[in-house]
């Protein structure tokens, strides 16, 4: 009788663990979940107070609950469509802005990465690339995104090209120099054991080098990330004539504060959930990393 | 097995640091050693006598300023898996499995990876690890990483074993039963060993022949035959004896490198 006692327990402690761990995985997140709530509030709390005791200019800090309500009017100012062509729906209209301005931005630091490892690799595998590449760079690192906006322009006109390219300048010179100086970090040990196992340069580079180095080049991108989601939208009040930077410059050149908040409001939030993914692609990427460093462990 | 059975020869091999500048350093000063296959050597000094230096140069990753170094009969030019080095720190890769660093040598070599699982299972197993196959290296205790390491060595089939202070992060009880394995390991593969370690009971519990070291730069002092049969039994009088003969050998190249490191650091 004992013995079945036993087994029953043995049976039932392995769900209540797992139900012990659910339900404070639950907890843990509510919690998370209502300090945002709370913070967000009292910061519109205090917005929409000063705004209601006639503190704040009435019609310059519009608080959240005017330049949020009427979606469809904000969103009209979202719609590329010239006069006379059938307008979009307003979600659509939004959607396609916010994903447009993505793209740009996706597209700016998927070729910077790619470059800056391809640059990066050559200036430590031979030293003519070095001699020759690394003093340039090495000037060039050091001058703001935004003075390359007029080359960038000069280069790529209007359009898509001048925002993509400005990403590229702002992550692609940093991530060169971060690239080198993972590659030299390298542990001496990882590389002499690949070679004693007879290990070609191909099999040296893809099997030891990037695993090494990927975990500081994930970190040193998302560190990057915001600022080349600023850059994006400067080249897009600009140059390119659609997008979120479009809009926000549209609302300044209108006057109109109400559109200003709600795209700001946009362009966090969509800054936000960019951040996350990475986060979220990181673990993914990197597990045998601890989280501290970027990865699930 | 083929003819090539780990036999080493080294004629005169020198090694200087930076040669030709002002901090040049004389770190093996002239050496010749033989290692017969299936003999298992130990070079004991004390540190910064230039006995890891030697074993870098039989690997191949380090090139003798003068002097020749032969395995089986052909010239040492760079690395090779027929002579596998393991190290002091756990180099396995993080970002692989225990399983996958095991058959990552043969993952070079194109060796198919249901090979390669099978090749790590039983080679793990034999360590004492069977059960670590799909875990991480870092969840293993730095011992069983340890042993993961020479069971990644073992799996290129090495016909020379070189080891460069691998249990010197251990602790002592954990040391002594990775001595244990290692003359195991030694035993079954019959590969010869060349061993690095400034722990005169490793020595003596391991070597058939010790070389002793001189402090920088580094020469032979003497060379020891070990007469003692295996397994070693540290509290016969044969084992006490050797002991305290390769203490009264270090003693004094212990005082120089000690007071020689003092020096270099004022």
């Amino acid at each position: 009788m004992s013995k079945t006692a036993e087994i029953a327990v043995g049976r039932a402690r392995p769900q209540t663990a797992a139900a012990r761990r659910k339900r404070s995985w639950a907890r843990k997140t509510g919690v998370a979940a209502g300090w945002w709530v709370a913070s967000v509030a009292l910061f519109a709390g205090l917005w929409e107070l000063a705004w209601a005791a006639g503190w704040a200019p009435q019609l310059l800090l519009p608080p959240p609950h005017i330049f949020l309500q009427n979606f469809s009017r904000q969103a009209k100012f979202f719609d590329t469509s010239t006069i006379g062509q059938a307008q979009a729906a307003p979600v659509v209209a939004v959607l396609t802005t916010i994903v447009a301005t993505l793209l740009r931005v996706l597209a700016g630091l998927a070729l910077g990465f790619v470059a800056s490892l391809v640059t990066g690799t050559l200036i430590t595998q031979f030293r003519v690339v070095r001699g020759l590449v690394l003093p340039t760079l090495t000037l060039l690192a050091p001058i703001s995104p935004i003075a390359w906006l007029p080359v960038s322009i000069f280069l790529f006109g209007i359009g898509n090209g001048p925002a993509v390219f400005m990403v590229f300048v702002g992550v692609y010179f940093v991530m060169t120099l971060a690239t080198i100086s993972q590659i030299n970090g390298v542990s001496a040990t990882y590389l002499n054991l690949a070679r004693t196992m007879g290990a070609s340069k191909r099999q040296m580079l893809f099997q030891v080098i990037v695993p090494s180095i990927l975990p500081g080049l994930l970190q040193t991108l998302r560190l990057n990330l915001f600022a080349a989601w600023m850059v994006v939208l400067l080249a897009e009040a600009v140059g390119v004539g659609s997008g979120l930077g479009q809009v926000v410059m549209l609302a300044r050149n209108t006057f109109n504060a109400s559109l200003v908040f709600f795209t700001m409001t946009l362009i966090g939030v969509t800054g936000y959930l960019l951040d996350t993914a990475f986060r979220q692609l990181q673990r993914r990427l990197l597990w045998w990393q601890p989280a501290s460093n970027g990865g699930s462990r | 097995m083929t003819d090539a059975t780990g036999a080493l020869r080294c004629r005169g091999v020198t090694k200087i640091w930076g040669e030709g500048t002002t901090k040049e350093l004389l770190a093996v000063d002239n050496v010749d050693l033989d290692v017969r296959p299936g003999e298992f050597v130990v070079m004991l000094g004390p540190s910064g006598c230039g006995k890891s230096t030697l074993l870098s140069m039989v690997a191949g990753l380090e090139q003798p300023t003068a002097g020749l170094i032969e395995a089986d009969g052909e010239p040492v030019t760079g690395p090779g898996p027929d002579r596998c080095m393991i190290f002091q720190q756990s180099s396995l890769y993080p970002w692989l499995s225990v399983a996958d660093n095991v058959g990552f040598g043969l993952r070079l070599r194109g060796v198919p990876k249901a090979e390669r699982r099978e090749v790590a299972q039983k080679l793990l197993r034999t360590m004492g690890l069977g059960d670590v196959l799909d875990k991480h290296p870092d969840e293993l205790s730095g011992g069983m990483r340890q042993r993961a390491a020479i069971a990644r060595a073992l799996a290129m089939r090495p016909r020379v074993l070189l080891m460069d202070e691998p249990f010197a992060a251990l602790d002592v009880q954990t040391r002594a039963k990775l001595q244990d394995y290692i003359a195991q390991v030694r035993e079954e593969s019959g590969a010869s060993v060349l061993f690095v370690t400034h722990s005169i009971d490793e020595a003596v519990a391991l070597a058939d022949r010790i070389v002793v070291f001189t402090a920088r730069p580094g020469r032979f002092k003497a060379i020891v035959d070990v007469e003692l049969d295996r397994p070693r039994d540290p509290r016969s009088a044969a084992y006490h004896e050797l002991h305290d003969q390769l203490v009264d050998l270090l003693a004094d190249e212990v005082d120089r490198a000690f007071a020689e490191q003092e020096r270099a650091a004022r």
